[in-house]
């Protein structure tokens, strides 16, 4: 019934503006001025022009003060710095160019609106203005080129060599964690090997495998370079760490990867955005399926001292899964046992530390 | 069917004129429409005008679909927290206990993105002023194959009917993004729109890509051999220059894409693995392997890239035309717009991995890229001082198509400006996949292109239905829209700098994106607003292609060939001989002159007291 009666209500209304507009229509035609060719609402769309560019270059100007804080994000890498400055300094030069260019739009549809009996100016062309308006905008735009790539070639060089490795494998739809253990090596992993508890699908055949480790969330030490190892196992998705600035697909059958060097631990940034529940966050940001806008993993950045502490309590995947293992032993019988004696019994500390 | 059709002949050789008696006696016979059944005069037409509207027609069947999606989805990300059971009349299954289906969110973003680059903004906007404004602007009867024209449509029809079927089916429509990137794409186990919907999705634009291909070889042998008498590249319209240069782009771009879609095709369907390799997915290792995603992606943009060229070039071109025609000014720097659309033209082959930078593509290849984005920018900067002077000094009359064109010359600055951003390797590890992508693009070549649209309905509106649309209206439209498109893009971009990232069905899940709630919603409101602004030109259009105000032979006082045609050009265009050309088409405001325009078919013989010094008639 309400139903009804909004339809009503609804057909009613555009049966009023369909009259409106009928009569807005005779009356014009009544009073001659849908035959003159150039009338007042000239004049209204040109001063229209004026009051856009006003009223909405002040909005706009509110609204980029007031949404100034809240649109970025925090940093916590070494690039992420450069980044930002790159950013803003190409922000603020577009942003001339922008304000510029809409004024002299405005400003000229406004002050060369028609004048009964004036004429446009015949002003076909010019090459000195037009060499001028190509060279200045090609001699920005190189400018910037060869910032952007100075800054590119740096952040995409290879890591150093005492990078912190770990590698990081999207699925349908969370992130899994892979540390390379204290051998500093990720062991072999082969996708045919995947089932519920074998979820890196690792191939324990391979001893460099045997100490990996599997975690829930991704620590990494502060002011230490961090290389990230990233794999897909089912579609493309793509690791995406705005604090860091850092982002790199997820790809099935080939392996990417980013390094970056945190700056702030999670604490201390805590402490600076006076946010106790504070986390580095890391997104999926490849189209990825049901659960894309769910895949979340949360980042610790830990001072060095307490990476190692952390690093030291894991536990290795294969004495995890002891029966995974048994299974690779008794595929490859000679393999094995007294390497896993050797790992569990190992002292994983000095390792770690080496691996800072 | 093909013998009936105007020859050209006449045209090409110039010496036609005097022998209108043999050829045209069929085309007299044709104008008058005696022995045309309905069926051949409205529906399969070979006439260039009919299947210009029918391209319309169909493009804004397709605008208010694409819309509507947009709403939908635009509701989920500004009221994520809410119930929509009162759409599960609507959408039925999709609405979950009063939640929409994360799945159909992705489907409605894909079918959104696929429906309005290709159907409406591809197909509805160039081929509706290609096909319309060729003929009527190079001085031909119609176009070089009437037949495949027809053809053109017709599989494009075809393909919208494939593409529209594939919303209602049970597992829904294609949903892996409208780049359709594999695997998501080429496995149902990943979504379930990847099975039957990407199946129809491949099919549909299989047959969309004939229907331009079939276009684009019409538009560009039209305009090399069907060019009137004393109509040299150096005198065509910048209308025609774009249409040219778009339909090259699409004729060398679109078949890779049709490439990428048979191999994609070939992987789902016959095992194959182009684009596959090292796959589990829901409990099972897939056999494929060797592919490469990543091949895929080279070969979508290696189209996509010009896509966004054939998208904008068709405005950049009518814009151009309506703004020297009202602002009463030669289009400044007329060579020099030509060479920025051939700069354009040249560089959007070479620029396509800037989409790719952070794909895991080698790096240096990033850097190339980068490079040569960026020079992109440079003709496109050409172009919009161009359109600046060409507005200085000049006595412009604020028709509805001038407002939509000085539109689409600020969201063109607007969105272009921050290409320059994301075309920065380095800046784009941030900025990708997030809403400054979609804001940038929606200014720069949704917007932009959707405004050239309407400029160019405005415009040659009575050229097509013998009525005008009504002003008033139009303005109305005009600033709801500009105001409309502001009110959503400008603040999309703080919540991309925020990094908020594309496609999420909504973003409460990370503390990182939940600070934007409000802004959001902001968004969404004038999204939807801006939408049903868009009903007041659908009621103008339908109106007044029957009630409008009649128009007369040339309402804007301009200079080219087409309003030189009889109020509603029948079958062949002109009744009698096809007018020659003497000049260039921007004329305006020439000092000396007894009008503000001369037409392109006045020599100048005929206007001594304006001629410059090295003007005379050299056509005869």
């Amino acid at each position: 019934m309400i139903a009804l009666g909004i339809l009503l209500v609804l057909v009613l209304l555009l049966v009023v503006f369909g009259l409106l507009f009928r009569i807005q229509i005779l009356t014009s035609i009544f009073s001659g001025s849908s035959t003159r060719e150039i009338g007042t609402s000239n004049r209204v769309n040109a001063i229209l022009f004026i009051i856009f560019m006003i009223i909405g270059g002040a909005a706009f100007a509110y609204s980029f003060i007031e949404n100034y804080g809240k649109m970025n994000p925090p940093i916590a890498s070494v690039h992420g710095h450069e980044m930002e400055r790159l950013f803003w300094t190409t922000m603020i030069i577009i942003g001339i160019v922008f304000v510029l260019t809409h004024i002299l739009l405005f400003v000229y549809s406004y002050k060369y609106q028609h004048k009964e009996g004036r004429r446009a100016y015949f002003f076909p062309h010019n090459n000195k203005i037009e060499i001028i308006w190509t060279v200045i905008p090609a001699i920005v735009m190189a400018g910037l080129v060869f910032a952007g790539w100075k800054e590119w070639t740096k952040i995409t060089g290879p890591a150093p060599k005492d990078s912190v490795v770990l590698e990081v494998m999207g699925k349908q739809f969370n992130w899994l964690v892979r540390y390379p253990g204290r051998d500093q090596k990720l062991g072999v992993v082969n996708y045919r090997l995947i089932d519920a508890t074998n979820e890196f699908g690792f191939d324990l055949s391979d001893k460099s495998g045997l100490d990996d480790f599997v975690a829930g969330e991704i620590h990494v030490p502060k002011g230490h370079p961090v290389l990230l190892k990233i794999r897909s196992r089912d579609v493309l998705h793509a690791v995406y760490m705005p604090h860091f600035r850092v982002q790199m697909y997820a790809v099935p059958g080939m392996p990417t990867k980013f390094w970056f060097t945190p700056t702030k631990t999670t604490d201390e940034m805590r402490a600076e955005l006076g946010n106790p529940k504070f986390n580095y966050e890391l997104a999926c940001n490849q189209i990825c399926g049901r659960g894309h806008f769910a895949m979340k993993l949360n980042i610790i950045v830990d001072e060095p001292d307490d990476y190692v502490a952390w690093f030291a309590q894991q536990k290795s995947f294969s004495e995890q899964n002891p029966d995974v293992l048994a299974n690779f032993k008794q595929k490859s019988d000679k393999l094995g046992e007294k390497e896993n004696a050797s790992a569990a019994a190992a002292v994983v500390t000095p390792a770690a530390k080496a691996s800072l | 069917m093909a013998a009936n059709l105007p020859t050209h002949s006449q045209v090409q050789g110039g010496i036609g004129v005097t022998e209108p008696s043999t050829t045209h006696d069929e085309h007299l016979h044709h104008d008058e429409h005696h022995d045309q059944h309905w069926l051949f005069k409205y529906v399969f037409s070979q006439d260039h005008k009919v299947i210009a509207k029918q391209f319309l027609i169909t493009g804004i069947f397709w605008a208010i679909i694409g819309g509507t999606l947009s709403s939908l989805f635009r509701l989920q990300l500004g009221w994520p927290e809410s119930t929509f059971e009162w759409l599960s009349p609507f959408l039925g299954k999709w609405i979950e206990a009063g939640k929409l289906n994360p799945e159909f969110y992705l489907a409605l973003v894909t079918m959104h993105g696929t429906i309005m680059v290709f159907f409406v903004l591809t197909a509805g906007l160039s081929g509706t002023f290609s096909n319309f404004l060729i003929p009527l602007q190079v001085g031909a009867r119609d176009m070089a194959s009437g037949f495949m024209n027809m053809l053109s449509y017709w599989f494009f029809f075809l393909s919208s009917i494939i593409m529209f079927t594939s919303l209602f089916i049970e597992t829904g429509p294609a949903a892996a993004g409208w780049t359709i990137y594999p695997p998501l794409s080429a496995l149902p186990q990943a979504i379930p729109g990847s099975g039957m919907g990407m199946t129809l999705w491949l099919v549909s634009m299989a047959l969309f890509i004939v229907s331009q291909l079939l276009g684009g070889v019409n538009y560009i042998t039209t305009v090399i051999n069907l060019r009137t008498r004393g109509m040299s590249m150096s005198k065509l319209p910048l209308t025609i220059w774009a249409f040219f240069l778009t339909a090259i782009l699409g004729l060398l771009s679109f078949p890779v894409l049709f490439s990428a879609a048979l191999l994609l095709i070939f992987d789902r369907s016959f095992g194959t693995s182009f684009f596959l390799s090292d796959i589990y997915i829901a409990g099972q290792a897939l056999n494929h392997q060797g592919g490469s995603p990543i091949l895929f992606q080279h070969l979508f943009w290696f189209l996509g890239h010009p896509e966004v060229y054939i998208v904008i070039m068709p405005a950049m071109g009518m814009v151009s035309e309506i703004l020297a025609t009202n602002a009463r000014k030669p289009i400044f720097g007329y060579r020099a717009m030509i060479g920025s659309l051939l700069g354009i033209s040249l560089l959007s082959f070479v620029v396509w991995a800037h989409h790719m930078f952070v794909t895991g593509m080698n790096p240096f290849l990033g850097s190339v890229f980068m490079f040569l984005t960026l020079i992109i920018a440079v003709p496109s900067a050409v172009k919009t001082f161009n359109w600046l002077a060409t507005l200085w000094r000049g006595n412009i009359r604020f028709t509805t198509a001038m407002l939509f064109s000085i539109g689409f010359v600020s969201l063109f600055i607007s969105g272009g400006l921050t290409g320059i951003i994301l075309g920065n390797a380095a800046i784009d590890i941030q900025m990708h996949n997030t809403y400054f992508v979609v804001a940038h693009f929606h200014l720069v070549m949704g917007s932009s292109a959707f405004f050239g649209l309407f400029a160019g309905v405005y415009h040659w509106f009575p050229k097509m239905f013998g009525r005008m649309l009504d002003e008033k209206l139009g303005y109305i439209h005009f600033w709801l829209t500009f105001i409309g498109v502001y009110l959503v893009f400008m603040p999309m971009h703080y919540v991309g700098i925020a990094g908020f990232p594309r496609r999420y069905y909504a973003w409460t899940g990370f503390d990182s994106f939940s600070q934007f709630a409000d802004l959001n919603k902001f968004i969404s409101a004038a999204a939807i607003l801006a939408f049903f602004g868009q009903f007041v030109f659908i009621f103008n259009f339908f109106y007044s292609i029957f009630r409008g105000r009649r128009a007369t032979e040339n309402p804007w006082n301009s200079t080219t060939l087409e309003w030189t045609t009889p109020v509603v050009p029948g079958h062949g265009n002109w009744p009698g001989e096809i007018p020659a050309v003497y000049r260039w088409p921007y004329d305006y405001s020439k000092p000396g002159a007894a009008e503000d325009f001369i037409p392109q078919n006045v020599p100048y013989s005929k206007t001594q007291s304006s001629n410059l010094p090295y003007e005379r008639d050299t056509a005869e």
